[in-house]
């Protein structure tokens, strides 16, 4: 057999292959095919690399040569320049802020130096597929020291040392959530991996399970071990279709290979592991929604106490981790506890996987050290906001968090610093505002989201919230009052109160904290009928300058609802009845004239 | 396959499939041959020796040889130094003082372009 001369990465993200990532492996493999190198060249399909905003992305090894933005004809082209005659095809190649090429950004930008992978770590660098290529990167080596060198004392005392605290959003710390389902005697217990990732924005869940799942096998089993449970469920939603058939795939590969099932590595240990796939409802990320959903019945969530780690699954005492938390549990076992609280700072320890979404030049995913500030995660390895504008707030934790405006954003990510501030870390995703984001539509868009969520079974959540987002439409279409941010004020802390679930209980969040920091741009709304950053649109309209316009009749084209009239080279105008404030004419003027105006 | 029982079992598994990941990882497979003769030492060949040690180390290279021969008979250009990466014609470099160490290193093994201007010889001895 020849010797493979070099490796095609090639990145089968969610969002790489939304971007096409599919007719570009099929493309390069044809013409490999072509010019007979397929036995020379190997294309490995592999996780997430973070950097979703560059896709579809390549690295071509050994060179390490990273290709970006790919599409077919880029990928012959690669194969025919690059792989026959070794020259770079510069085109593809990354391009820094001031148009320089760089061949190999993930070693100069610091969007990838400034990142400590632990959960990540496989990510990128194996094929999601091999259980060889898992084990090559040290991988069931954690499962074999845990099983035979450690007892379930062990195990959760390094746990505690490192300090390690849960990634989905309440950070409880785990090494004492697994000693208390140890400590309960009551058997069966089971093992639980929250995969319900429901945040809009946020997906390193997904990231991990598609490109490292063997790693959540291994560290499942570890739990397993620990607190003395037979069986895992890991509860997937089905909107992460290849999530589930990667992970089905590593189920499969470690029975094979002994990694589950009975007598595991031969040490009289049985674990077994099943895949229960959710239907997409937020709250069943809510733990004993989750468990009701996987027990089969309605995912509504119960009172607690008792906890899962007491009563849960069919009663029976039952651990419950996130996905991220899990990743990062086999590099815990393998370098030691302390070896982990080395990164981070106290009460916040190891990293973080962050989903850069929002007004951020570099989307993607990053894992970094806890305790950075919010300013270098979104400026330097985030690269700021794109076209020069200014960043007014960052949501964080999604419908269950808050904001952080941009005065505050040299605060260091942490567990307490983020409940100072009025937001949670939650479960890492970053969303950037800029001064074109109106921060009462911020509010309105979350809570738009969690009222559809609420499962009903509360009257807090179930009324409360539909009558919050009633008052914030009100307020967004001009119609609000003063009084009305009073009422929602009190209603938001009743609901924070009285909910039964933490879907109910943070729901009000995303008002609560813009009311903190932007008060005045409530006031706009309710006082003036003004919207600031000009975004709702029953409180502006838009203009035409007649001194600018040199009727183009551009605008009059695009306008959807012929709103705009004129004649050809001369001034044109618009009728604020038809006009549905869509901005596609502010789009097209090449002379600036059109604008947003408050009344 | 049969089933994983012992840490040998894991270890011969992960370093078949080792060979596979190293190729990709960190360039190409081979080793530099330090001509370490009289003449070489004593024109500072323990140097560049012990310079593409630490610069290979400080780079995370780990799949390139280093390995000392006797003199390569280009006594006049010491110290010479030959890079042998797989698939390529081996190129011998000559006076390499530690700071062509870096250059060589970078270009020649990380970035797959030799460097002509010390390059005193192309092909097999």
């Amino acid at each position: 057999m020849p010797t493979v001369e070099n490796t095609i990465l090639i990145c089968a993200g969610g969002a790489c292959i939304s971007a096409g990532e599919k007719s570009v492996k099929n493309e390069l493999e044809d013409a490999l095919k072509e010019y007979a190198l397929n036995e020379v060249v190997q294309v490995v399909e592999t996780g997430c690399m973070g950097s979703c905003d560059l896709g579809p992305i390549a690295v071509i090894y050994p060179e390490g040569v990273f290709y970006q933005k790919l599409n077919a004809k880029a990928a012959r082209k690669i194969v025919e320049e690059h792989l026959l005659k070794g020259r770079v095809v510069k085109e593809y190649l990354f391009k820094g802020d001031t148009g320089e090429i760089k061949e190999k950004p993930q070693e100069e930008m610091p969007f990838f130096t400034e990142q400590v992978k632990i959960a990540t770590r496989n990510l990128g660098v194996v094929d999601p597929l091999s259980v060889e290529e898992f084990i090559a990167q040290d991988g069931f080596f954690s499962l074999h020291k845990a099983l035979k060198e450690m007892s379930p004392e062990d195990i959760i005392d390094e746990l505690k040392k490192s300090e390690i605290r849960g990634r989905g959003g309440a950070g409880f710390p785990t090494g004492l959530k697994w000693e208390l389902t140890r400590m309960n005697k009551d058997n069966p217990k089971y093992v639980i991996c929250n995969a319900d990732e429901g945040d809009p924005g946020a997906f390193m869940d997904r990231a991990i399970l598609e490109g490292d799942p063997f790693n959540i096998v291994e560290a499942m089993t570890i739990a397993g071990y620990t607190i003395g449970a037979k069986k895992g469920f890991i509860y997937i939603r089905a909107e992460y279709p290849l999530a589930i058939e990667r992970f089905s795939n590593a189920l499969e590969e470690s029975r094979k290979m002994g990694f589950l099932g009975d007598n595991i590595l031969n040490t009289g240990f049985n674990f077994d592991i099943e895949i229960r796939i959710g239907a997409g409802a937020f709250v069943c990320g809510e733990e004993t929604a989750l468990i009701n959903s996987v027990e089969g019945k309605r995912g509504i969530p119960e009172v607690k106490p008792p906890f899962p780690a007491e009563k849960g699954l069919w009663d029976k005492p039952t651990l419950n981790n996130n996905v991220e938390t899990y990743a990062n549990i086999p590099m815990i076992i393998r370098n030691g506890g302390e070896w982990f609280a080395q990164y981070g700072v106290e009460g916040s320890r190891g990293t973080k996987v962050f989903a850069l979404a929002g007004k951020i030049k570099n989307t993607g995913l990053v894992e970094v050290p806890m305790g950075i500030t919010l300013k270098k995660l979104i400026y330097e390895i985030g690269g700021g906001v794109p076209n020069g504008k200014k960043i007014k707030a960052v949501q964080t934790g999604g419908p269950s968090g808050g904001c952080v405006p941009e005065h505050l954003l040299d605060t260091p990510i942490t567990y307490d610093n983020m409940k100072e501030l009025g937001t949670i870390i939650g479960s890492g995703g970053i969303i950037v505002m800029d001064e074109d984001d109106c921060m009462v539509d911020v509010a309105k868009f979350f809570l738009d989201f969690t009222v559809e969520e609420s499962c009903g079974k509360c009257t807090p959540c179930r009324e409360g919230t539909p009558k919050m987002l009633e008052i914030l439409e009100q307020i967004t279409s001009g119609e609000g009052t003063e009084e009305d941010l009073e009422i929602l004020k009190v209603l938001g802390q009743h609901i924070m109160e009285n909910s039964l679930c933490g879907l109910g209980q943070t729901a009000p969040q995303p008002v609560v904290s813009t009311m903190r920091y932007f008060w005045d741009e409530y006031l706009a709304h309710v006082s003036e009928k003004r919207c600031p950053a000009k975004r709702c649109k029953s409180l502006f309209r838009v203009v035409i300058d007649e001194n600018k316009c040199v009727g183009c009749t551009a605008c009059a084209r695009v306008c959807p609802v012929d709103a705009i009239t004129g004649n050809p080279r001369e001034v044109h105008e618009i009728d604020p009845e038809l006009c549905t404030r869509c901005g596609s004419c502010l789009e097209v003027c090449r002379f600036d004239a059109i604008s947003k105006v408050s009344p | 396959m049969a089933k994983i029982k012992s840490l040998d079992d894991l270890m011969k598994i992960k370093e078949k499939a080792l060979k596979g990941l190293k190729m990709r990882d960190s360039g190409k497979k081979g080793k530099i041959i330090v001509a370490m003769g009289t003449c070489g030492i004593a024109a500072g060949a323990k140097d560049t020796l012990s310079a593409i040690v630490n610069y290979l180390d400080e780079k995370n290279i780990e799949d390139i040889s280093v390995v000392q021969s006797g003199c390569f008979g280009l006594c006049d250009v010491e110290p010479t130094i030959e890079v042998n990466l797989e698939g390529e014609e081996p190129i011998i470099y000559g006076h390499v003082t530690p700071s062509q160490v870096k250059r060589i290193i970078d270009k020649h093994i990380i970035g797959g372009n030799v460097v002509s201007d010390l390059v005193v010889k192309r092909g097999e001895l």
